[in-house]
């Protein structure tokens, strides 16, 4: 893998650091006018999701970290991994409780994932923005109150729990925003 | 690629505006303080040799150079106009452009504006009471101005003596105060640990209730300061902070010839060391020196730095007409 030296780092640039791949925030050029420079950068440990900050001479190297990002389709969970396939190649990977964390409440089979490979093992896994998924449970509530004020807490398929309006029952499907978490609107009829 | 968008300034109209009133005022003040403006060349046969700062490069092809002849922009006018001083100009100014390769961030654009003055029979204390002057002359309100050495600044900040302090005790000092990753930082001289804490935790403090003048700096970072002689010995050379960022700095400029080749074979020693070009040494202003500079003190101001205090700007690119980028 390639190393960088500090005049290239950037919002996004890949690295290695303390053996973990991490991904740069921001970067800040410090110079006293007649003195030694410093880049003092913020960066998102990818493993962990942990930010952290480092200072850096200017002009010094680090080793890059062989990371990209890729559409996969989710498979399956085996009690143990999640498997996803690359839908062109047909290559499938598989990804582990720490990679999947929190997304796990939402991946759906057949829906596609951005899943983060580092030296090609899956280190992220990103849920679709929005995923639609049917209600499991949910108190029958009061129907016809269309205002949606309030609401009521409402288990998904996955067994994910989303706050829903009181119009939503058990069965319908729904359209969830999983980057906040919060019910988008009813899924359209098929 | 470029964006069709591009061609726009960075910086709108009125700060454009702004720029024009901030540089009639400062020409104003040094019209009165009877102190001569002056030009002089930007690119020279002779570059910066201090190690910390880097000299973008020119070339010149066509009569006089049929083979070519390598230039350097000026990282300060500081040399031609320390020659025009040894030829009995008397005070003189310059507001002009000064360039640094390598240098570009939030307070930072490898083309900036520099105001340079030098002032015959003042020390850095006197020169510093004009600096606060001229400041005074551009702000609302007069600012209230502060002193300190740069020794009481670590004292009062980091209980530490910064004249004598090992460079183990400096590093200690830079991973008790949370400088970020510290321990993983190789830094071989003294003088770096100094900038680092300096810059990371001294800095941000200079400056928030008026301005702040730091004074008697450490020998080994005299540049073209004299050293005085004492315990420490310190190089007579200070900066103004405004708001936490260096503003100015000056010298209570050293004319001994000997000791300034002494300091650029030095610097040169150093760029070899490290690997950096070595950088062809200003004889014109050897020369100079030798035949008699006569006692000064001499600053520069970096001008857009000193536009952003005044209009509360973060980023440099918000005070330029043309930020690097576009550039």
């Amino acid at each position: 893998m390639a190393s960088y030296n500090t005049n290239e780092f950037k919002g996004g640039l890949k690295i290695m650091m303390d053996g973990d791949p991490c991904s740069i925030i921001e970067n800040e050029f410090v110079k006293p006018g007649k003195g030694q420079a410093f880049n003092r950068v913020k960066i998102r440990n990818l493993k962990t999701g942990r930010v952290l900050e480092k200072t850096f001479k200017s002009g010094e190297s680090v080793e890059g970290a062989d990371v990209h990002e890729t559409d996969m389709q989710y498979l399956y969970n085996d009690g143990e991994f999640w498997h996803f396939m690359d839908p062109e190649s047909f290559e499938q990977v598989s990804a582990d409780q720490a990679a999947v964390g929190d997304s796990a409440k939402w991946l759906k089979e057949q829906d596609n994932c951005m899943i983060t490979l580092w030296n090609g093992s899956p280190i992220i896994v990103a849920p679709p923005k929005f995923v639609v998924l049917n209600v499991t449970d949910t108190d029958p509530g009061l129907k016809g109150d269309t205002s949606g004020s309030g609401g009521k807490p409402a288990t998904l398929e996955t067994g994910a729990v989303v706050r829903v309006p009181l119009f939503v029952q058990i069965g319908e499907a729904i359209k969830v925003d999983t980057r906040t978490g919060e019910y988008v609107s009813r899924a359209k009829e098929e | 690629m470029f964006q069709p968008d591009a061609w726009r300034p960075s910086a709108p109209l009125g700060m454009i505006r702004a720029r024009a009133a901030m540089l009639s005022r400062i020409r104003e003040f040094f019209q009165q303080a009877g102190v001569l403006e002056v030009e002089s060349p930007i690119c020279s046969r002779y570059g910066a040799t201090d190690p910390a700062i880097d000299s973008l490069k020119a070339r010149y092809t066509g009569p006089g150079a049929a083979q070519g002849l390598d230039l350097y922009l000026q990282t300060s006018p500081e040399f031609p106009m320390k020659r025009l001083l040894a030829a009995g100009s008397g005070p003189i100014y310059q507001l002009c452009k000064a360039f640094r390769d390598g240098e570009l961030g939030r307070r930072h654009n490898p083309e900036f504006s520099l105001l340079e003055w030098y002032r015959p029979g003042f020390d850095h204390h006197r020169l510093m009471d004009e600096a606060a002057d001229l400041i005074n002359r551009l702000v609302e309100t007069p600012l209230a101005v502060e002193k300190l050495t740069y020794g009481e600044a670590f004292e009062q900040t980091l209980a530490l003596d910064p004249h004598t302090a090992s460079r183990e005790r400096l590093r200690g000092c830079a991973i008790e105060q949370g400088v970020p990753s510290a321990e993983d930082l190789t830094i071989d001289r003294r003088d770096g640990w100094l900038d680092l804490l300096l810059s990371h935790r001294i800095e941000p403090r200079l400056g928030n209730r008026g301005m702040t003048f730091l004074y008697d700096y450490p020998a080994g970072q005299a540049a073209l300061a004299r050293v005085r002689a004492g315990t420490p010995a310190v190089a007579e050379r200070f900066e103004l902070y405004l708001s936490g960022m260096e503003i100015a700095n000056g010298f209570h400029e050293l004319t001994d010839g000997r000791e300034q080749r002494r300091r650029f074979d030095d610097d040169n020693r150093r760029r070899r060391q490290s690997g950096q070009r070595v950088m062809p040494m200003d004889e014109p202003l050897l020369a100079a020196l030798t035949a008699g500079m006569p006692a000064c003190a001499g600053v520069a101001l970096g001008i857009d730095r000193l536009l952003m205090f005044l209009t509360g700007c973060s980023d440099i690119r918000q005070v330029l007409a043309f930020d690097f980028s576009r550039a």
